[in-house]
């Protein structure tokens, strides 16, 4: 099975299962949980079902695209269910099945893993999904996001595409997957790939980025202030990637990158905080939804 | 005929490393609470997998114990009136106990006869009290606990069906929206749904729908399939216990198979080879007879053996995978010097108050340096400790450290030795990380050891110094283990330097280095206290009594081999009847001395021959006392001591220490001050309780 028919098998699947199919947020970020869907979406009463695709960068990771297992930016397919469904292990076996993967056939377990990034303040505890000994999905009950508990739980189950497709394709190197017929992932990324590593530890420019990292930071703290949540939000994401590619670069010096990190971390909080009071101020929309 | 209970929590997949102490927690809670509720058995059996926690309860009885008790009343006098009617004392107690009068007998309770009634409590039906497992499934703890869906209850993970069975019967309870059935689950994908007739039914209706409910059984099936793979294969596997402990706990139906990888592998240092097996995919590796590893390994799948060969191939891969990247960092490490590695460590941060990696391995350098100087080591020595310590840290910044964390100072090892380092340099950056737990291995070299001690004084001086002191189970710094582990490697190699001097040079250096955070104030407040408490710690554990470590550690923290050699000494002594006067008289002058801070002694001024005697013994047991302590002849230096007993009675029986005379009085005291500076300077003999034994 190709990628392409691999992720049209799986929003088929999530989607039969009443998930929202989105498509990816479009601003850059280095990971799935990260997009507004999942981070803020899984805070507070409401229900939430969504599923989707996200390319995630991390730019530290992008090796020139000569390494075979890893990348500047690989893709996530994100389901997100809130509260946590009872059959829910039982759902995700089913899109395994779907996307051809016979359990009698294999070794599925279930293996503990306890998530936590402390940027977003943000933990939860789970496992890693192990097809044959290799990890191919994260799997985690939200227990607190933005510092905040999570209540009603969501679940969160993280594919890891390029992973998953290496198996189900048998290609020992990433770049030898197959996207869609007549297309591999070589074609499509080698590229940027090559583009990018060289732009964040060559190329980048350091005195830009430091000054877009303050005016994000800026930008987010004036917008929160006057309440509009989202396009906070997008400004902390921009502070997040602007912060990776300066990591990424060897810029940030020791005693200061904890104070960025905490600075990221102070202003995700405060939205998280700010999100859940305008959805109460707005009386839950979702939640009367339900009841009707 | 006897009857049969079952209980059985499912649950989705328990972390590994919890389940043993679950299921012990569910003998010992369910044992106790039949015990409590009178209700016998025959057995109790418990069992665990990592989908179900269960216990099977044998020839249960049909009810309660019932139990006669005997309830004492009044005294007779009270209980009657002078013409032998009960009083209303009496009614009152039958009519409480549920009795009356004419329940009413008598027995004499140590010369008074009281009234007395025999109580009978009617033991309750069995199947009413069940229900109760309730609580016992709520009460077993977990390392960590989690909440799912909307629910508010916490548990190890989420909990999806519950069996309770009291023969056929169904034992009606619910938990966090679960209610009890006769249903249960086989494997995920081999097995069906099961409903089970009877409790006794249960091991073999799981084995059909493969489960292996008991897992001392899943541990002799692994351990035969490793077996028959050795015969197979003709090589070794060495079992490591704690990785089949983990292996049985992660299948419900083990089957064993045999991997391979590629045999240009096997020129990777084996650590990374065996860490790659052991700690990231769980398989055993594999050896020849001479105790070589074999490209091979051995796995444990959950499942039957139905396309083995798919899953053997899978888990080849992610090997190959894993290898590749040791490959591949082993190589591009190899291609830098030791210099590029050092300069990395300049911009990585140790702990943000403290500086970075590099400027911590310059305070390691200096501090070895030091120690090297106390314990007088030769220079060429030293020249080799220094360049161990400047080298301890730089595997931290190669890529096998950085994806293998678990290897460092074993890279740094291979690392420098194939970077040409003297080879005691090379053993001593894989040492200094030694002893990595409390009653772990300590450094074998010298060079190992220096530097060793030297990075965790720099830690814990640091870590104080900042504000990180340990708090209750809070240390995230480990400083307590680090403080042990000094105190382990000064008392392993006799060291005759005191701990508190290791501390002090510490200190010093941190003093001439003028860090912007250090407070001073704040190492001066606490580092004693937390010195002293891990010397404390050290002696416990070699089972000191607590007075005795205070005599020793109150005063001074002296050289930590003597601290032990005295508590030795101390606890033998103070069991010996003949050391009860001798306490006794080295005591009473420790409290007396106390009042005076007069050392000078003037034989001109004794006016009785029993002070003289006193002082002219002294002399006499302080000098060979010090030639003793100098030989670290430890016994023999308190066999000195304990020569002053005897005069020192005689001086109390003849002399009046407070005497009027001023210049009799502090001349006497200040002999006195001066045999207790000399006591002192082994133990606080005050703080020693006498033991008497009969």
């Amino acid at each position: 099975m190709n990628i392409q028919n691999m992720i049209l098998t799986l929003q088929k699947f999530w989607s039969e299962q009443n998930c929202i199919l989105m498509q990816a947020y479009d601003v850059e970020k280095g990971a799935g949980t990260m997009s507004p869907m999942t981070l803020l979406r899984s805070l507070g009463p409401e229900p939430w079902r969504v599923a989707y695709v996200e390319p995630s960068r991390r730019p530290a990771d992008g090796r020139y695209g000569e390494n075979p297992n890893r990348l500047y930016q690989h893709h996530q397919f994100q389901v997100i269910i809130k509260p946590s469904p009872d059959n829910i292990q039982d759902l995700y076996l089913e899109s395994l099945q779907a996307l051809g993967i016979n359990p009698l056939e294999h070794d599925i377990r279930f293996v503990e893993d306890n998530w936590e990034n402390p940027t977003l303040g943000a933990a939860g505890l789970g496992w890693e999904v192990w097809l044959d000994g290799m990890e191919i999905t994260q799997f985690t009950y939200f227990q607190q996001i933005g510092g905040l508990e999570a209540s009603p739980v969501t679940v969160e189950l993280t594919y890891g595409i390029e992973r998953l497709a290496s198996y189900i394709q048998d290609k020992e190197n990433v770049f030898d997957l197959e996207w869609t017929d007549g297309f591999t992932y070589k074609d499509i990324f080698k590229q940027p790939e090559y583009e990018h590593s060289t732009y964040t530890f060559e190329e980048s420019n350091v005195d830009m980025l430091f000054q877009l990292f303050s005016m994000y930071e800026e930008e987010a703290q004036k917008t929160m202030e006057k309440g509009l949540i989202f396009p906070a939000y997008d400004y902390v994401l921009k502070c997040s990637h602007t912060f990776n590619l300066l990591d990424a670069r060897g810029v940030i010096s020791v005693t200061e990158r904890t104070g960025y990190i905490g600075r990221i971390r102070n202003l995700a909080r405060n939205i998280a905080k700010a999100y859940v009071e305008e959805r109460e101020r707005l009386g839950f929309p979702m939640l009367k939804k339900e009841d009707k | 005929m006897a009857k049969n209970v079952l209980f059985e929590i499912g649950l989705e997949e328990l972390p590994a490393r919890f389940i043993d102490d679950a299921e012990k927690q569910l003998k010992v809670k369910t044992t106790s609470w039949l015990d409590d509720l009178r209700i016998t058995y025959s057995k109790i059996e418990t069992f665990s997998t990592p989908r179900r926690l269960a216990v099977l309860i044998h020839d249960i009885a049909e009810k309660q114990a019932t139990i006669e008790e005997e309830a004492k009343g009044p005294a007779i006098k009270i209980a009657q009136d002078d013409q032998g009617n009960w009083s209303k004392a009496a009614v009152g107690f039958t009519k409480g106990q549920g009795k009356t009068v004419d329940d009413i007998y008598t027995k004499d309770v140590k010369g008074t006869t009281y009234i007395f009634v025999n109580k009978v409590i009617e033991g309750k039906l069995t199947g009413s009290l069940l229900p109760e497992f309730k609580n016992i499934i709520e009460s077993i703890q977990f390392g960590k606990n989690m909440r799912w869906g909307n629910g508010t209850m916490r548990y190890v993970r989420p909990i999806r069906w519950m069996v309770a069975l009291f023969e056929e019967e169904i034992i009606p309870f619910e938990i966090a929206g679960v209610q009890t059935s006769n249903v249960t689950y086989g494997h995920r994908f081999l097995g069906k749904e099961v409903v089970l007739r009877n409790p006794l039914d249960y091991k073999l209706e799981m084995k059909n729908n493969f489960v292996i409910v008991d897992s001392n059984v899943r541990e002799k099936m692994i351990l035969e399939g490793i077996k028959q793979a050795e015969e197979k294969g003709n090589f070794i596997v060495p079992i490591d216990q704690d990785l089949l402990d983990e292996v049985r706990n992660l299948v419900e139906y083990p089957t064993v198979f045999i991997g391979s990888f590629e045999k240009e592998f096997l020129k990777l240092p084996s650590e990374v080879l065996v860490t790659s097996m052991k700690e990231h995919q769980r398989y055993f590796p594999v050896k020849s007879n001479t105790g070589t590893l074999l490209p091979y390994f051995v796995g444990v799948r959950n499942g039957d053996s139905n396309a083995l060969e798919t899953v053997i191939k899978g888990n080849e891969k992610v090997l190959r995978a894993r290898l590749s990247d040791g490959q591949f960092f082993f190589e591009e490490d190899q291609k830098n010097s030791v210099e590029f590695y050092l300069d990395k460590l300049n911009s990585v941060v140790f702990q943000v108050k403290l500086g970075t990696i590099g400027e911590k391995v310059s305070r390691v350098v200096s501090i070895s340096e030091k120690i090297a100087q106390s314990l007088n080591i030769d220079a060429e020595v030293t020249q080799k400790i220094i360049r161990a310590a400047q080298l301890s840290k730089f595997d931290l910044m190669t890529n096998m450290v950085n994806e293998f964390t678990e290897l460092q100072g074993t890279m740094g090892e291979k690392y420098a030795r194939s970077f040409g380092e003297d080879e005691s340099v090379a053993i001593a950056i894989r040492e200094h990380y030694m002893p990595t737990s409390a009653g772990g291995e300590l450094p074998e070299t010298l060079v190992g050891a220096i530097v060793s001690v030297a990075d965790k004084l720099d830690t814990i001086v640091g870590c104080i110094g900042v504000g990180l002191k340990p708090t209750g189970s809070q240390d995230p710094y480990g400083l307590r283990r680090q403080a042990t582990g000094i105190l382990r490697i000064a008392n392993d190699r006799e060291w005759g330097i005191p701990v508190a001097d290791l501390f002090k040079l510490t200190i010093e250096l941190y003093e001439s280095l003028d860090l912007e955070h250090v407070d001073f104030e704040v190492i001066k407040k606490e580092l004693h206290a937390f010195i002293q408490q891990r010397v404390a710690f050290v002696l416990k554990e070699r089972g000191i009594e607590q007075d005795i470590i205070q005599a020793i550690t109150s005063h001074q923290i002296g050289i930590m081999s003597d601290m032990v050699k005295k508590a030795s000494i101390l606890s033998a002594k103070r069991n010996e009847a003949s050391f009860k006067p001798i306490q006794e008289a080295l005591v009473r002058v420790l409290n007396l001395a106390e009042k005076t801070e007069e050392t000078v002694v003037n034989p001109e001024y004794f006016e009785t021959d029993s002070e003289r005697d006193l002082f002219d013994i002294y002399e006499n047991v302080q000098a060979s006392y010090q030639e003793l302590i100098v030989q670290d002849n430890l016994e023999g230096a308190f066999s000195a001591l304990e020569k002053l007993a005897e005069p020192i009675h005689l001086f109390f029986e003849n002399n009046m220490v407070m005497a009027e005379n001023e210049q009799l009085r502090k001349n006497r005291l200040a002999l006195l001050n001066r045999i207790a500076i000399l006591v002192n300077n082994f133990a606080d003999l005050n703080a020693i309780e006498w033991k008497q034994h009969f």
